[in-house]
């Protein structure tokens, strides 16, 4: 079996509930809605024509600006048939997505990760903390509207013998450069070796 | 009369030698019965993958060295492979074998820190100080070829930094010679130790089924008996050139790991020959102007050249629309990288899949109804790097 025949029999057998599907770098990646969600993943990991049996990860993307801002991204990976599959649901800012832990146990961390960089929300998640960031951190690091060099800064205060947060406080700002103009050179790759010795 | 027995808490780290690094365990204990186990992590959260997303691609690379700092290229391998399949292009050959010579030199170091440190967590002090001298010699390899022992930023787009000398691969040979011996020398101290096994088998044992649940990769995965590697599975790079065995456990404990491991250091070994005496001749990266820089004397007689020079170390080069998922067998399981790409210098989004996240994710049911003693096996037998875990 390999990455078309997927297509075909995810397709066939899911119809209605994949909104899109499309092969991008030898990659598969189904589109589906947050309703659909519980059932899709259900289906890639029970069905003997997919056997996608481990969840490798899940990936928030944001798009600002987007009517529905989120993405998240679902990597799958069936041992018995060497495939991967990548399943896509867009969520808008106050929408709330089904946990899947009860699926895939290994969803736990993945999704507190999500909720902490992006701050979606998921419905019957055992124990939605936030994971990586600070304890009292407040705001949604990877979401796009989100500084670079973050609100608060850390340090030991040495007069009050204990660490205090600050506001951040920088020189000089980061620059971000404006590359938006597109660099287009020559389509074809000059041999320089060549041309340096005929010019000996 | 009877007296109310009190469940316990107990604060495992942040600062504790056992813990591999800075995670903050919070125990609930039944006398001495571990009951439930609470990893807090991110205390070493540098935010990596947000200032990937500031970066431009060439700037992005070195953030992979500071994720599993035991084993650098390996991480870098899984960037710059999504970020070539993105491109589309195609690596010089002698490029694909010196990567892997370097991969299987990560993957020795990062299992030899894991052996000994494991072997030192429940007692044995020895397989360290000998592990420790053959490491040092490995990091003189990185450094010899990158400049740096530990974040080598070695791997390009489309290539490697620099061609390694002769003496070098010489040398690299010579030290594949010698290995096995060492880590014949490491097998005699510990597997057959009475210690050693009464602190290890049966300790954390995983089933196939569990292993599967709980996203596990590489030896974690290999050691419950479930034959997965990505290098034979779904081959990267001249892994399908390469003649070699992946080890299988057998019972999913801590000391099938540990075998995993030392058998895995023997294949390394065998690669790293076999891509010594295959390694061809010519170019180390691709020839492809608008993605690797020019050399540095044409730079000094070449307009063109320095033009590009100037453009790929300013704005750097442009990557095309789409998302790619590139995963390598890191050391400690799958590492990929599932990178968005819209269509300029920086990447999108890049999210990184570190295998310790979910190895240490299931911590808690690893060590459910074991003793406080056998935390410190587990946690070594799970082979955790925080650099990678908090990212």
């Amino acid at each position: 079996m390999n990455i078309n025949n997927l297509e075909k029999v995810i397709n066939s057998e899911l119809a209605s509930k994949i909104t899109k599907s499309d092969i991008l770098n030898n990659e598969l990646l189904i589109e589906t809605n947050v309703e659909d969600l519980i059932s899709v993943i259900q289906f890639l990991k029970s069905s003997d024509k997919c056997k996608f049996r481990q969840l490798i990860d899940i990936a928030g993307v944001d798009y600002l600006g987007e009517e529905k801002r989120f993405q998240i991204i679902y990597l799958l990976l069936s041992h018995e048939k060497n495939l991967r599959v990548k399943v896509l649901i867009k969520v808008s800012t106050d929408e709330k997505v089904s946990s899947l832990v009860k699926i895939f146990p290994s969803a736990n961390w993945m999704e507190r990760e999500v909720f902490d960089m992006y701050g979606i929300k998921f419905v019957n998640h055992p124990d939605l903390r936030r994971i990586l960031t600070d304890y009292n951190f407040k705001g949604y690091p990877l979401r796009k509207d989100f500084p670079l060099t973050g609100f608060n800064e850390v340090r030991y205060s040495e007069k009050e013998k204990k660490i205090v947060y600050e506001p951040v406080k920088l020189e000089q700002n980061y620059r971000d450069l404006d590359f938006k103009s597109p660099w287009e050179g020559t389509k074809y790759v000059k041999n320089l070796n060549k041309e340096i010795k005929k010019n000996d | 009369m009877t007296k109310k027995i009190k469940k316990l808490n107990l604060n495992f780290g942040p600062q504790h030698p056992a813990a591999h690094g800075v995670l903050r365990l919070i125990l609930q204990l039944d006398g001495e019965v571990v009951e439930k186990a609470d990893p807090h992590i991110g205390l070493l959260h540098r935010g990596t993958e947000k200032l990937i997303e500031n970066k431009t691609y060439t700037q992005a690379l070195p953030y992979f060295d500071r994720l599993d700092y035991v084993a650098p290229m390996n991480q870098e391998h899984a960037f710059a492979l999504a970020t070539e399949k993105l491109l589309k292009i195609e690596v010089p050959i002698r490029a694909k074998f010196i990567r892997v010579i370097f991969c299987e030199i990560g993957r020795i170091l990062s299992h030899i820190l894991n052996i000994t440190t494991q072997a030192l967590d429940v007692g044995a002090l020895t397989p360290s100080l000998w592990g420790f001298e053959e490491r040092e010699t490995l990091m003189t390899f990185y450094e010899r070829a990158s400049g740096s022992r530990l974040h080598a930023n070695f791997f390009r787009t489309g290539g490697v930094h620099q061609d390694i000398p002769t003496k070098l691969i010489a040398d690299i040979s010579k030290f594949c010679q010698n290995f096995p011996k060492i880590i014949n020398d490491l097998e005699d101290l510990l597997t057959e130790n009475r210690i050693f096994k009464q602190r290890n088998v049966d300790i954390g044992t995983v089933t196939k089924q569990e292993a599967l649940d709980h996203s596990f990769s590489g030896v974690m995965l290999r050691g419950s008996g479930v034959s997965w590697d990505l290098r034979k599975s779904q081959p990267y790079e001249c892994y399908t050139d390469l003649d070699f065995k992946v080890p299988i456990g057998k019972n999913g404990d801590c000391y099938d790991r540990y075998l995993c491991r030392v058998e895995e250091m023997r294949e390394s070994v065998k690669i790293i020959n076999q891509c010594i005496e295959k390694l061809p001749k010519g170019p180390i990266k691709t020839v492809d102007g608008k993605i690797s820089p020019p050399k540095r004397d044409d730079l000094k007689q070449s307009m063109e050249a320095l033009i590009h020079h100037f453009k790929l170390f300013t704005e750097g080069y442009r990557v095309p629309a789409g998302s790619v998922y590139s995963a390598v067998e890191a050391p400690k399981g799958e590492f990929g990288v599932y990178l968005i790409s819209d269509g300029t210098n920086k990447p999108y989004r890049c999210k990184i899949r570190a295998p310790g996240f979910s190895h240490l994710q299931a911590m808690d049911y690893l060590i459910k109804g074991h003793m406080l003693a056998d935390v410190p096996a587990v946690l070594g037998s799970l082979d955790i790097v925080f650099g990678e875990v908090d990212r």
